[in-house]
């Protein structure tokens, strides 16, 4: 309750950099434990911040470039689009949820779908050194069993925080766009190719 | 009907004319009758539609109110908020409804009951352009298991193309055809063109049948969907010309076959053109070979017809060539 005054103090306008900082990192890795054991609580909710899904979609976008150069046609997505695709779908699904009637914020809601990409993430890393052993069709099975409990954990950790925010009778209907959006990332990072 | 003469006064000729269009509207009759003119209702209760009697009460205090409340500005939340109005049964069963389209019920009357929404549209088209995507994605890997010497790439492009096609045709076509039915009929909205609202909704729907088809995109899915499409549009076109009426219908089956064979050729084509997709000016050729770029068919390959039926795909992607 104290630190909680103290920080609607001014006094953080003179603490230094590092301070400021580290609040700010420990309050994003502490949302990353929420995701990683989802619990029906509501930090995310209550305390969010939309620092942790820039992290995470910048990490994302970035492990899903491709070295080569011949990328430009047919390749794979770009920064931009995997951007795009991140961050205008979080705002179609907050948009669709709210039209429908839900009580939850538009960033309360941005940084729950921003915040439960991690496992995807977490997915990516391991496609990634996966990728680097011999190509095959164990290589590919095993990347496909980890996308898939990946892209299972995101839809529990994100209905974990958003379903009680959604009227009783139209709860698929919210829920179905979150399904598409993380399979639609789970696409792109399964059909990565270095 | 004594109490719908008493409470509808304003609107007793458009209860007429329903009526008259929709012969089995008796038994939800009394939405449709005390509808406002314009199709987009304030959703003054919930979003159950069976329970006539709660129906009655509202309808009633909707057109009594009518005059007082104004419908929200489209600047505000609210006006959208109202097609969205929908739950996850309701939704359900309008895909059941465009799944099996029967000639006598028309979709708008009998499964919209003059409420469209905009949730089935929207995410019935975002969830097509995405299966497109994946599919044609799923044909390249499988072609490349068959024939090695295919070079695949994930070809994240196609999702943008799939997308605005998609969402294109369901939003510019309906346009069309709510301007033509509209200009046809004159200015008497009463006589039953839908609004555009409506066709949206009818259009959106209609596309769902391919998602699951979407493998075969057949003869068959496009047979379904066109049927759901004519069947909602005749009875607003019975009344006019056959010739107008013959035309129409056939510009409207016309693009749905040909959105149907453009997705077919474009993103199931089994050969990609992605195997010279490196311009000729990046190969390991030594300069000394390189011919001038309209021209690199004359290059010595092996097989000379498949580098320039191949240079031909590569030029122009989009258009079908039939594998020989």
């Amino acid at each position: 309750m104290r630190s909680r005054i103290r920080e609607f103090d001014s006094s953080t306008l003179n603490e230094s950099v590092q301070n400021t900082i580290m609040r700010d990192l420990k309050a994003v890795g502490k949302k990353f434990m929420h995701v990683l054991y989802p619990r029906k609580s509501n930090t995310l909710l209550r305390d969010w911040d939309l620092w942790g899904p820039l992290i995470l979609c910048v990490t994302l976008a970035l492990m899903l470039q491709r070295g080569s150069v011949d990328s430009e046609k047919d390749g794979g997505p770009q920064f931009a689009e995997v951007f795009v695709i991140v961050w205008f779908g979080a705002v179609t699904i907050t948009l669709n949820s709210k039209l429908l009637g839900g009580n939850i914020s538009f960033f309360q809601s941005l940084c729950v779908l921003g915040y439960c990409i991690l496992p995807l993430t977490v997915a990516m890393l391991v496609c990634r050194l996966v990728l680097l052993a011999e190509p095959g069709p164990i290589n590919f099975m095993v990347r496909l069993f980890v996308v898939i409990v990946m892209f299972a954990w995101s839809i529990i950790a994100s209905t974990a925080f958003l379903a009680d925010s959604q009227p009783p009778n139209r709860k698929a209907l919210a829920v179905y766009p979150v399904f598409l959006f993380y399979f639609v990332i789970s696409w792109m990072i399964l059909t990565f190719t270095p | 009907m004594a109490a719908a003469d008493e409470l509808a006064f304003h609107e007793f000729e458009e209860a007429t004319n329903l009526l008259a269009e929709t012969p089995e509207a008796a038994t939800t009759s009394r939405s449709e009758q005390l509808t406002p003119q314009g199709h987009v209702a304030v959703a003054v209760g919930s979003g159950d539609s069976y329970g006539a009697e709660d129906e009655v009460e509202e309808s009633d205090k909707t057109a009594l109110l009518q005059e007082e409340k104004q419908q929200p500005g489209f600047w505000t939340f609210g006006y959208y908020q109202s097609f969205f109005d929908v739950d996850t049964w309701q939704v359900l069963d309008r895909i059941r409804g465009s799944l099996l389209p029967r000639p006598g019920h028309n979709f708008v009357r009998h499964r919209l009951r003059n409420r469209p929404d905009l949730y089935g549209p929207f995410w019935i088209c975002a969830t097509l352009a995405f299966v497109l995507a994946i599919t044609g994605n799923l044909t390249l890997l499988l072609a490349q298991r068959r024939d090695p010497s295919i070079h695949y790439s994930p070809q994240f492009h196609k999702v943008t193309v799939a997308g605005v096609t998609i969402y294109c045709y369901a939003w510019l076509v309906p346009l069309a055809l709510w301007g033509f039915l509209r200009w046809r009929q004159g200015v008497r909205e009463r006589l039953g063109p839908y609004t555009f609202l409506e066709t949206v909704c009818v259009y959106g729907y209609s596309l769902f049948v391919f998602i699951p088809t979407v493998w075969l995109f057949g003869v068959l899915a496009l047979a379904l969907s066109a049927a759901g499409l004519v069947f909602t549009l005749w009875p607003v076109v019975r009344e006019d010309t056959r010739l107008a009426a013959a035309v129409l219908l056939s510009v409207v089956v016309l693009l749905h076959a040909l959105l149907a064979l453009g997705c077919k050729f474009y993103f199931f084509q089994p050969l990609p053109p992605a195997h010279v997709a490196p311009p000729p000016r990046a190969t390991a050729l030594p300069p000394s070979i390189l011919l001038p770029p309209t021209s690199p068919w004359s290059v010595a390959t092996p097989d000379g017809q498949s580098l320039q039926a191949q240079h031909e795909r590569t030029l122009l992607p989009a258009l079908p060539t039939l594998r020989p």
